[in-house]
């Protein structure tokens, strides 16, 4: 019963007059800021970790907790009223909730995605305070060839449960993972891809860059295309009644909700992966459960909930590591952890032992921020819901203006709006063409990681790649990979093999 | 397409291999083998869509329609070319006259709102992303020309 304890007294802290304070107008913040395509919990957290430097640690970490919170419910905001992620973790969220909002159904997307979220943060904080020491303890086993064999587990989530032209989704993943590769060389330091000598090159190209410019961009494009400038966009009421109603109707979402919190959960985890591929698996594996998988893409309810969940239960997930073994799991723990060293804290196990205010205060934050979170959420769906009523030709342009805007903004460069611009284009003519876009952004994110943990690897085993095998844990991530990779090739078989039989069946009909 | 995007892929590899490719001793795989490989799979990737293409397997490939019609054309360029404008004139005349003009461009012209609608949101979103990015998050924004302008504004909002 010690565990109650500590909590108790960290709801104590947490409903201090300043702590509480804090937690409402960092949520508010975080819902805002993740609702804008461009800016994402990192960058909350990012540009207001200066301001946090007056308010003792406690304090400021539950502020800057809350942002990443509120920037987890606020990501499917945009990602469901306007088809932009507002930030990579949401991107999975735009599959299915840019359908329903199409379908005139945003408001029960919008139910779906804060309950789901709500239910994600709940039950990934229970976990995380009931589970902490031995999940740890199991991550602490991966080197470098777990984290490269989980990564291309996600890769062949893709390939396997996208559903998209193979080749195309393959080299959408590859494209990312060379942009990813622009600037200075991880081990040697060397700059490489340095297009033209453009010295905003070195820096290398952001995710951001990549999903601002796809997402953002030529996502309005697509829809000017689509459309032919002459969008109007369904009109829809919200009332109470209607609200009360997807809360009912999420009933039989229960199961997406619990799995899928428990699988982001995990991927959270783990310092490779995070709420983006977390998101990204929850949707596959709900999809590949469904009974009817052709629904997904089209507006299927579930397919809101799941990454809903899963986002929220890895940035739960990604604090776990960050507490306990001082390694981040997402970047915008890594933000936070750099916090932590300004504070002048030291992250690691002895945090549980010396700052056990800073620990539990932080835990007890986090279900009231869930909470809050929901709330302010709920009431504000009719304000989002008014953003859609804005005629295409007025959004549009305001669209354009924060990806310029937002672009600039985390950079100050200039050379990174060009850019985003250039992507933006170049990813509308690729879709056009059927070329699914989200594996490019993914790899772009994974990239660095990737090639970080593969030559990691490769450097330690002398160029032996059969390591990946070998060990039983990255042998098993490996194997899964391939079992993903042959499935889609097994179903075209089995296709090609059924509409053999049925042209043979005919040819024997007519002679 | 797939052309064009093959010979996209050969430009990344030639570039790759500018650093080493191969296995160095003692350091690993050199720092230009991560892309290197990458684009050869992009380019097997664009060989195989290719072929698929040829012999019609895609629906894209089978599809009697025009990539793009006169229309499409017509308001992409448009949409992309006023933003390129715009992109161009924030470097001279700043972001607080060039996004003005790209919204009263936008949704006069294109959009054929009235004038009211158009000059509100471009007379308010300058002050709106004055106080949200510069005042509140601390981002200066690029001005151009109109940076003298600022210098009292500045002294007001950001000197605490």
């Amino acid at each position: 019963m010690e565990l109650v304890g500590h909590l108790s007294d960290g709801f104590f802290i947490a409903f201090q007059p300043l702590n509480l304070m804090l937690l409402v107008i960092g949520c508010a913040v975080g819902l805002f800021v993740g609702a804008m395509p461009g800016l994402g919990s990192v960058n909350g957290v990012a540009i207001l970790l200066p301001v946090t430097f007056f308010v003792p640690p406690t304090s400021a970490v539950i502020f800057l907790a809350a942002i990443y919170y509120g920037a987890m419910y606020g990501g499917a905001i945009s990602s469901i009223m306007l088809g932009i992620p507002g930030a990579s973790t949401a991107v999975a969220t735009t599959f299915d909730g840019r359908p329903l909002a199409l379908k005139g159904l945003a408001d029960r997307a919008l139910v779906a995605a804060a309950t789901a979220s709500f239910v994600g943060g709940t039950i990934s904080v229970v976990l995380f305070t009931l589970f902490a020491p031995p999940l740890a303890d199991f991550a602490l086993k991966f080197g470098p060839p777990e984290e490269f064999a989980l990564m291309v587990l996600a890769f062949a989530t893709f390939i396997g449960l996208g559903g998209d032209d193979i080749p195309k989704t393959i080299f959408s993943i590859c494209i990312g993972l060379v942009l990813s590769a622009v600037g200075l060389d991880i081990i040697s330091g060397e700059p490489r891809l340095i297009f033209g000598d453009i010295s905003g090159f070195y820096k290398g190209i952001s995710f951001l860059v990549l999903a601002i410019g796809i997402y953002g961009i030529g996502e309005m494009l697509w829809t000017i295309d689509a459309n032919k400038g002459k969008v109007e966009i369904a009109q829809h009421s919200v009332t109470f009644k209607r609200i009360m109603d997807s809360l009912k109707s999420l009933k039989k979402s229960i199961v997406t909700m619990v799995l899928s919190s428990g699988l982001g959960y995990f991927v959270g985890i783990l310092p490779a992966a995070g709420a983006t591929p977390g998101s990204l698996m929850a949707y596959g594996m709900t999809k590949s459960m469904s009974k009817k998988p052709e629904a997904y893409g089209k507006g299927e309810i579930n397919g809101v909930v799941a990454p809903e969940a899963a986002n929220n239960a890895a940035s739960t997930g990604s604090m776990l590591p960050m507490l306990t073994l001082g390694i981040p799991g997402s970047p915008t723990t890594a933000i936070l952890l750099g916090g932590m060293i300004i504070w002048g804290l030291e992250p690691g196990p002895l945090l549980f032992i010396d700052q056990q205010d800073f620990v539990w205060g932080l835990i007890a934050s986090l279900y009231a921020a869930n909470f809050f979170t929901l709330l302010i959420n709920l009431a504000f769906i009719p304000v989002f819901i008014w953003v859609l009523r804005m005629p295409f030709t007025i959004l549009a342009p305001i669209i354009f203006v924060l990806c310029i805007i937002g672009g600039y903004a985390p950079t100050q460069d200039m050379h990174d709006v060009w850019l985003i611009f250039l992507f933006g284009l170049a990813g509308y003519l690729l879709r056009k063409l059927n070329y699914p876009m989200a594996p490019a952004v993914l790899a772009i994110v994974l990239g660095p990681l990737a090639e970080k943990a593969f030559r990691q690897t490769l450097i330690g085993e002398h160029g032996d790649v059969t390591v990946f095998f070998t060990r039983p844990l990255s042998g098993t991530f490996m194997v899964l990979a391939i079992l993903l990779f042959a499935y889609p090739l097994y179903l075209g078989h089995k296709r090609r093999k059924a509409a053999r039989a049925q042209g043979q069946a005919e040819n024997d009909g007519a002679t | 397409m797939a052309v064009l995007l093959a010979v996209l892929s050969c430009y990344l590899m030639w570039k790759s291999a500018e650093l080493p490719i191969g296995w160095e001793p003692r350091r690993g795989p050199g720092g230009g083998a991560f892309p290197f490989w990458l684009a050869l799979g992009m380019l097997i990737c664009c060989v195989v869509i290719f072929v698929r293409a040829l012999r019609g397997k895609t629906p894209e490939s089978r599809s009697e329609e025009p990539y793009m019609d006169g229309e499409t054309i017509k308001l992409i360029g448009i949409s992309a070319g006023s933003i390129a404008v715009t992109l161009i004139a924030i470097k001279f005349v700043g972001v607080y006259i060039a996004i003005p003009l790209f919204f009263v461009f936008y949704i006069r012209l294109v959009g054929r709102h009235s004038w009211v609608t158009t000059s509100a949101i471009a007379g308010l979103s300058p002050i709106f992303i004055f106080f949200f990015f510069e005042v509140g998050l601390r981002i200066l924004l690029p001005k151009g020309f109109t940076e003298p302008l600022f210098y009292p504004l500045y002294k007001i909002f950001l000197s605490t």
